[in-house]
């Protein structure tokens, strides 16, 4: 009996000296951690998806409350909770969430295989990246869209696909979070998150090509000519033209798309609308996309689906 | 005029390939498959050719059916260099599905479960043996004598390697005797010697190292670091006891040879840089002293390679080339 | 003769010097000139012509545009056209002055003679003179990669000038303009590298040639001997092994006084060496003994499909079709057009990029050189290892930055890629190692600039 209990008193001193270090260990050695990270990340979706570019749920709770200690929650968005998510975190937070409209990646070129001729055959390695360091790329237009699909790899939400008949990408909207990662990946800066809109229209110039307009459509047919009709015709002033590009300004856009009726290369884009734009006067000089037929009538096929297959479809005549 | 083709340079290209590369280990190899022919008759011929085709065909249908590769590589010369390396550590009296089970362990698991060319840790051709060797231990192990050149009725007999093992855990110096003397290590004509197909003639693999060297397949760092470290461990040994073999003796005899010169320069599993190669040498080097000296088995090389290829990556992390305009660290 | 050479990697490419023999010939002026308003290192200039303007062979069109740049002066006598832009080297558009031809008036400014100038005649060039003419005439570097010169003769107060490296070594393949220049103005090549001595205050100067052109060698070494002689000057001739990259700046320091520069930052001058080419020690005699600003240059057209390459005296802005016309016309079938060697040239989508300051060749590479081969997975070879010449891990650094892991890249040392191209010359399994280290070494550069920036 005696070395049963002398068995049960050593274990127990030995648990009760353990319990004593750890203990002491834990308060000598304690990390402190802000509560508000907890609280935060409670209010997470919990799938450590990495979507948001850190490591976890937990990173995220940790970046935001850094964030707000910083004064603004800009840049910081969680994909999978989207806007509802973020609203909860603000207001737990004690900030006001800058902007709550939903954004969406916007893809401005126009130069499809048939608008934008090859002038050269590119063997290299086959990135955006690459290709932009060569040169202007296999096109004479040093602004438009390489076509190797950088924007592509960098979606993660399967959002982003090449249509390999007009060589540019096309955005899902359904699927994209307006996370930014094509947005960044995109060696000249051709995407662009813009709102996404009432009913999911918007209107916006699908071009960023600087060069000047003689020189533009020599590349590529659709191509923005700094020509200016579009700004003297808005009615809002959200258009301006600097350096040969015009530029809708979403903030200030109204839809009323009297731009995308008089661009002469038809330019300018609008995106879900039931009809097409109206066409453009009669007394207007005949322009390089005229015989076209009625560009605008494939619109109407352009529902809440592919926006960017009909700015492809609706030039090819 | 049609239209420039443009890229970023350099735009110039030198005349090496994959391919030269690969068949030009293969050319260096046939000097020690013709005497492999030459000591071992029509076993050799059918271990080899099985060899061959067996990792030939496992690669193109692993390739085809399993990975659906667009393009298929079998043709790079890669896997036909296993199965011949492969082969020559086969004895010449191995039945024919042993050694299709062994070429599906060398390019299946050994090399296409990593995913294909470059991406094995591994050396194939020894995942093979090694595998074959636990497998089939009794089969693996019986050694047809030199100038059998009938195939599975080949009579066996002892290896210079088993003769050394047989000294040291007898601590008899007069084992020893039963050596055949450097000469015929070299030339591996020592009659009642045996092993395996390319263990025997080590000249005609010294032959296919200066062919390699020539060609700059490889360069002089992982041979000479081994069998360098090799004779300077076995001589001191020796000196100390003379139940273990003259230094000689221990370099040709066995797989030393050739895994020093073919298998352990394997460019996949072999450091990238030749201060990481001669690290790599000498610890196998001491490996192999240790397990074929004090180790279970007569036959240490396979297993030293094997050891030193899951260091490989330890050692490309720490061991960097000396960079140009590198200032010595004063602080 | 003892051979030097670096120390470390290197690559023998073919020669093809088609035109190593083809005597110099003066190129046809051209109908329009286009100068593009950024030929240098640095800020690009900014015009100072009109529409309209006449303009003598001389006349300065564009000024520097800040304390690294230089001015540009116009090669032709004519009107200029218009200030636009057009393809540059670069395969983009930029700025560029566009000058339409009249007749071959020369600025009265401009010494034609041929009378060979020697600077103990000059007492008036003092270091400080020396350095402001050459600033003046827009001289910079005419290896290729245009550094003002007049910044390499003033180094920074942490360095201290030993020795003027006179690189003559053209270890391309294909491009024979220096060899050239050497065989025909030896004699003003070796007064401009008194010249270079004199600017940065040093005596001691070596002339690095490789051993592919023996003839310069030896006319250089008989004419140094004759013309330093006896003079506090001491200038060697070094032979040099032929080899890739010789004539990369620091490959050429530690061959010739076997010192090698460290990484970046450092430079040349950092171990007391100042390396300029021989076009520029040419082209520095010219600006201070005959007052010619920089306008024209030696430059070989070559290729093996070519019907007639040659080396030509081509003033700048001159369209390369003029020169590619001259030399037989474009070869049928695939064509890379290169500005530069098969190294480190430029790929060109048009005909039309003119000659620039540092365009010292233009080549033509024809059917299956044109094209790149199918790359195959890596196999760990290591021969890229073992060819780069500044001791980095190519096939590291391409991976690396092909996973965009920037952190990793800069540990690796890749700031220190001169992108010679040595590696993806060399690997057997044809892999593009040289197009994702550049990407990579270009976005750490700019990683670590906004680090310094932010301090």
């Amino acid at each position: 009996m005696n070395f049963i209990l002398i068995a049960v008193i050593v274990l127990g001193a030995i648990g009760l000296i353990a319990a004593l270090v750890l203990y002491a260990a834990s308060k000598k050695f304690a990390v402190y951690e802000d509560p508000r990270i907890a609280q935060v990340n409670a209010l997470l979706p919990g799938a450590n998806c990495g979507g948001c570019g850190f490591p976890g749920c937990g990173g995220m709770a940790d970046a935001l409350v850094k964030g707000a200690d910083t004064g603004s929650l800009d840049g910081l968005l969680c994909p999978v909770g989207g806007a509802d998510t973020m609203g909860k975190v603000a207001d737990l937070l004690g900030m006001a969430i800058a902007n709550g409209e939903p954004k969406v990646a916007v893809v401005r070129c126009n130069g499809t295989c048939e608008h934008r001729p090859k002038i050269a055959e590119y063997a290299g390695l086959r990135t955006c990246a690459a290709m932009h360091a060569c040169g202007a790329g296999e096109t004479a237009c040093g602004f438009g869209c390489l076509g190797c699909g950088d924007c592509v790899a960098a979606c993660k939400f399967d959002a982003i696909h090449m249509n390999a008949e007009t060589g540019l990408p096309e955005v899902d909207e359904d699927k994209c979070t307006a996370c930014g990662a094509c947005t960044k990946a995109c060696p000249r800066g051709i995407i662009e998150l813009r709102k996404k809109g009432p009913k999911g229209r918007r209107v916006y110039v699908s071009c960023v090509n600087k060069d000047k307009g003689a020189v533009s459509m020599k590349a590529c047919k659709a191509s923005c000519i700094g020509c200016g009709k579009c700004e003297k015709e808005c009615p809002f002033g959200a258009i301006a033209v600097t350096a040969n590009c015009s530029y809708i300004d979403p903030e200030k856009c109204r839809l009323c798309r009297k731009c995308v009726t008089v661009c002469p290369t038809k330019a300018i884009h609008d995106v879900n609308f039931p009809t097409p734009a109206p066409a453009p006067k009669p007394k207007e000089p005949a322009t390089p996309k005229a015989e076209t037929g009625t560009p605008v009538a494939a619109k109407a096929d352009a529902k809440k689906t592919e926006p960017a297959k009909a700015e492809g479809k609706e030039a090819q005549a | 005029m049609s239209k420039l083709i443009v890229s970023l340079s350099p735009h110039a290209h030198g005349n090496d390939t994959v391919e030269r590369n690969m068949y030009g280990v293969i050319i260096a190899l046939l000097p020690a498959l013709l005497v492999s022919f030459l000591y071992f008759g029509l076993g050799s011929a059918i271990v080899c050719a099985t060899s061959v085709a067996a990792c030939i065909f496992f690669e193109w249908a692993i390739n085809t059916y399993i990975l659906k590769n667009e393009r298929n590589t079998v043709l790079d010369g890669s896997a036909a260099l296993t199965g011949l390396l492969l082969g020559m550590n086969l004895p010449s009296n191995l039945p024919v599905w042993i050694i299709i089970i062994g070429a599906l362990f060398a390019i299946g698991v050994a090399k296409m479960s990593f995913g294909g060319l470059g991406q094995n840790i591994f050396n194939p051709a020894l995942v093979g043996r090694a595998a074959l060797l636990v497998a089939f231990p009794a089969q693996m192990t019986t050694w047809p004598k030199v100038g059998e050149m009938g195939y599975l009725d080949a009579e066996t007999g002892a290896t210079p390697l088993s003769v050394m093992k047989s000294a040291i855990k007898s601590g008899d110096v007069t084992v020893l005797d039963q050596l055949p003397d450097s000469m015929a290590l070299l030339l591996g004509n020592h009659p009642d010697g045996a092993g395996a197909l390319g263990e025997i003639c080590a000249l005609a693999l010294l032959l296919g190292l200066a062919f390699m060297l020539w060609r700059k397949i490889i360069t002089w760092h992982i041979p000479v670091s081994i069998i360098g470290t090799v004779f300077v461990v076995s001589a001191l040994l020796h000196l100390a006891n003379p139940i273990y073999a003259d230094p000689f003796a221990v370099i040709l005899s066995g797989g030393l040879m050739l895994g020093a010169i073919f298998m352990a320069t394997d460019y996949v599993t072999s450091p990238m840089t030749p201060k990481g190669q001669l690290i790599y040498g000498v610890c196998i080097g001491l490996l192999t002293i240790i397990i074929r000296n004090w180790g279970a088995y007569p036959e240490g090389m396979s297993f030293a390679i094997l050891i030193m290829n899951a260091f490989t990556p330890l050692i490309n992390n720490y061991v960097k080339p000396k960079r140009f305009g590198e200032v010595p660290a004063t602080k | 003769m003892n051979i030097r050479t670096f120390r470390i990697g290197g690559i023998h490419p073919e020669e093809n010097k088609l035109t190593h023999e083809v005597a110099t010939k003066v190129a046809a002026l051209p109908k329009q000139a286009i100068f593009p308003l950024s030929q240098h290192i640095g800020a690009p200039a900014k015009p100072v012509v009109a529409k309209g303007d006449k303009v003598k062979v001389g006349t300065m069109i564009a000024e520097a545009g800040g304390f690294v740049s230089a001015p540009i002066f116009s090669s032709v006598s004519g009107t200029v056209f218009k200030i636009d832009t057009a393809i540059d080297a670069t395969g983009y558009r930029k700025p560029v002055i566009i000058i339409n031809v009249e007749g071959d008036e020369w600025e009265e400014s401009i010494d034609r003679s041929d009378k060979l100038e020697q600077v103990k005649d000059h007492p008036e060039l003092t270091p400080e003179e020396i350095v402001n003419r050459i600033k003046a005439a827009g001289v910079v570097g005419m290896g290729g990669a245009c550094f003002p010169t007049f910044i390499k003769l003033t180094p920074p107060p942490t360095a201290k000038a030993e020795c003027v490296i006179i690189n003559a070594v053209e270890c391309e393949p294909y491009i024979t303009a220096d060899y050239r220049l050497m065989m025909e103005h030896a004699d003003e090549i070796l007064v401009g590298l008194e010249l270079l001595m004199k600017g940065a205050k040093v005596t001691t100067g070596y002339i690095g040639i490789e051993t592919n052109k023996p003839a310069a060698i030896d006319l250089l070494t008989k004419k140094a001997g004759e013309k330093f002689g006896g003079t506090e000057f001491h200038v060697e001739v070094v032979p040099l092994a032929q080899r890739y990259p010789q004539g990369g700046e620091k490959q050429l320091v530690d061959a010739v006084i076997r010192r090698q520069v460290p990484a970046p930052p450092a430079i040349p001058v950092n171990v007391g060496a100042i390396v300029q080419n021989v076009g520029t020690a040419f082209a520095v005699y010219e600006a201070v003994m005959k007052r010619k600003p920089l306008f024209e240059r030696y430059t070989t057209v070559t290729g093996k499909k070519l019907a007639n390459p040659g080396n030509f005296l081509v003033r700048m802005g001159t369209p390369m079709k003029d020169l590619i016309e001259a030399c037989g016309g474009m070869p049928e079938g695939d064509n890379k057009l290169l500005a530069g060697g098969p190294m480190m040239g430029k790929a060109l989508t048009s005909t039309e990029v003119p000659i620039c300051k540092g365009t010292n060749s233009v080549t033509i590479l024809s059917d299956e050189d044109a094209r790149r081969k199918e790359p195959q997975p890596c196999i760990r070879c290591a021969k890229c290892v073992g060819a780069c010449p500044m001791g980095l891990e190519p096939y590291l650094l391409a991976k690396i930055s092909e996973v965009k892991n920037w952190g990793r890249a800069e540990q690796e040392d890749i700031v220190s890629c001169i992108e010679c191209g040595s590696c993806q010359f060399t690997c057997p399994a044809h892999r593009p190692l040289l197009d994702n280290i550049r990407q990579g070494k270009s976005t750490v550069m700019g990683i670590i600039r906004n680090r310094n920036a932010k301090k």
